[in-house]
């Protein structure tokens, strides 16, 4: 496992190195009118991120991010579970699942803004969409293929149907459950982000699109910088923890 | 089963109908399913909107085909690199992490507002899943059919392409589904952020006008695209599969 992590580390470190490199030679190639270098998006970024308006914006798409995950997370477990434990709902809901998955939700937003008016409830719902269904699938998955002697092994023992969840359905789907809950994690800020970029008033998305009309290469540089950071770091994270999971199982 | 599908479906549309006609949801947030299909069978026969449609359907088209090539000439010839495959597989991990609709905006100041942004974001969104999905089926092709290969002297080209790819044809047909899931996601949902035309834009600008009876038409029509030719690969994927006897 030690010398596993090593070369993984090792991986990543050649990987962002690589990528860097990338970005250097397509600012050389793009120039000055349209893109940033690494280092001046970095040196600008330290700079932006002590001033009030990064803070205004953050703060808001954190809050909308929060609420749209925790929502993700207990709305899909919820059905995940549900539908898990009854055999028929979940061969007959899993396809549908999946193609819900698959259909563009973008197209949904003018439909949820009508529903929620524009501010942070369509932004948290618009997000929250995005999220519950990977999270369900994953769930609904993993109670599914529970193995069979476990199930068993409980009705031997005469358990209730809370205590069967309890003590055999939800241990036995922690791994699968998790993997989910790390696809869920980046589809939910995915969906919060989009939502703001097509109508809101506060956000990171917001000032992206706003960077756009005052054509301010920096702060587009820099907040892309930003959300590409935290959504790559907090997913290696949780990719960490997910690898131990199923290594564990 | 298809009778528990199609009530679920059917009690969801009856339960929307029913809340649209007593009014729980007003007529400005949404029309009734009946008038919606109504709207749509008269945006159909108008046509008024067919070169919108047809733009973005071209744009999808092309964003689709270049993730599926690109993704599935680079997926086959990653297989054959080791150690950079390995140094790529943190990328692979994190990439969908990664709000790739983010650098939209970026694009546009690169390229200028017009179907390039649009078609690069859905072949970025695409590519990845292609090659991943292009790197598991080569995974799994069985040692003796490489090893056939070996025997009857096939380069590495011919090997590809006679033994391995179709070995693995139901991976490949997977690879299509996400791509194309990937590229209407991408070009409708640029279109709809920021653009001139297509699709997207039309629903929006509807949006923006309050116009319902072009706005959920067009919704439903992406909708059922999607669905449906999702559907198409499905079905034709479980076909290969069930004739390989691994499903």
């Amino acid at each position: 496992m030690r010398g596993d992590e090593r070369r993984s580390f090792r991986n990543a470190a050649v990987l962002v190195v690589g990528l860097l490199v990338l970005w250097q030679l397509m600012y050389w190639v793009v120039g000055d009118v349209a893109m940033r270098s690494p280092w001046q998006t970095i040196r600008y970024t330290v700079g932006f991120v002590q001033t009030d308006l990064f803070w205004t914006h953050f703060d808001s798409t954190l809050r909308a991010f929060g609420t749209a995950l925790a929502i993700a997370v207990i709305l899909g477990l919820l059905i995940g579970f549900a539908l898990g434990l009854h055999r028929l709902s979940a061969e007959a809901m899993e396809p549908m699942l999946v193609a819900l998955y698959s259909i563009p939700k973008v197209t949904l937003y003018p439909i949820i803004l009508l529903a929620f008016g524009l501010g942070m409830s369509a932004k948290v719902a618009f997000g929250a969409i995005h999220g519950i269904i990977p999270v369900a699938l994953f769930t609904l998955n993993a109670v599914r293929s529970t193995k069979p002697i476990l199930v068993k092994t409980g009705r031997v023992l005469k358990l209730s149907p809370p205590m069967m969840v309890r003590w055999i359905l939800f241990p036995s789907a922690v791994p699968e459950t998790f993997t989910g809950l790390r696809v869920g994690f980046s589809l939910t800020l995915i969906g919060t982000v989009l939502g703001e970029m097509f109508a809101a008033q506060f956000g990171l998305g917001y000032l992206l699109m706003n960077a756009i009309g005052l054509y301010n290469v920096d702060v587009i540089m820099s907040v892309t910088f930003l959300l590409v950071v935290f959504a790559a770091g907090v997913n290696a994270i949780l990719l960490a923890v997910d690898r131990r999971l199923h290594f564990r199982a | 089963m298809r009778l528990y599908q199609f009530g679920v479906i059917a009690g969801l549309v009856l339960l929307l109908e029913g809340l649209c006609l007593t009014g729980v949801i007003d007529k400005i947030t949404m029309q009734p399913p009946h008038r919606i299909l109504i709207d749509f069978f008269r945006l159909m026969t108008a046509g008024t909107l067919y070169p919108e449609i047809g733009k973005s359907l071209a744009n999808v088209l092309l964003a689709f085909a270049l993730a599926y090539v690109v993704g599935l000439v680079a997926g086959t010839a990653l297989h054959g690199y080791r150690t950079l495959r390995e140094t790529l597989d943190p990328l692979f991990a994190t990439y969908y992490a990664i709000p790739v609709f983010a650098f939209y905006p970026l694009f546009i100041v690169i390229f200028g507002l017009g179907d390039g942004p649009q078609v690069l974001i859905g072949f970025l969104l695409g590519v990845v899943a292609v090659i991943v999905t292009t790197l598991n089926g080569l995974d799994r092709v069985p040692r003796v059919l490489r090893k056939t290969a070996r025997i009857a002297r096939l380069g590495p080209l011919e090997t590809a392409l006679k033994v391995t790819l179709p070995f693995c044809s139901p991976y490949l047909i997977t690879a299509a589904k996400l791509a194309l899931a990937y590229a209407f996601i991408g070009v409708i949902g640029s279109e709809f952020i920021m653009a001139r035309s297509g699709m997207g834009y039309e629903i929006s600008y509807a949006f923006l006008n309050f116009d319902n009876a072009t706005m959920y038409p067009l919704i439903l029509l992406i909708l059922l695209l999607s669905i449906v030719l999702n559907g198409m690969l499905t079905h034709w994927e479980k076909v290969l599969l069930a004739r390989r006897g691994l499903q």
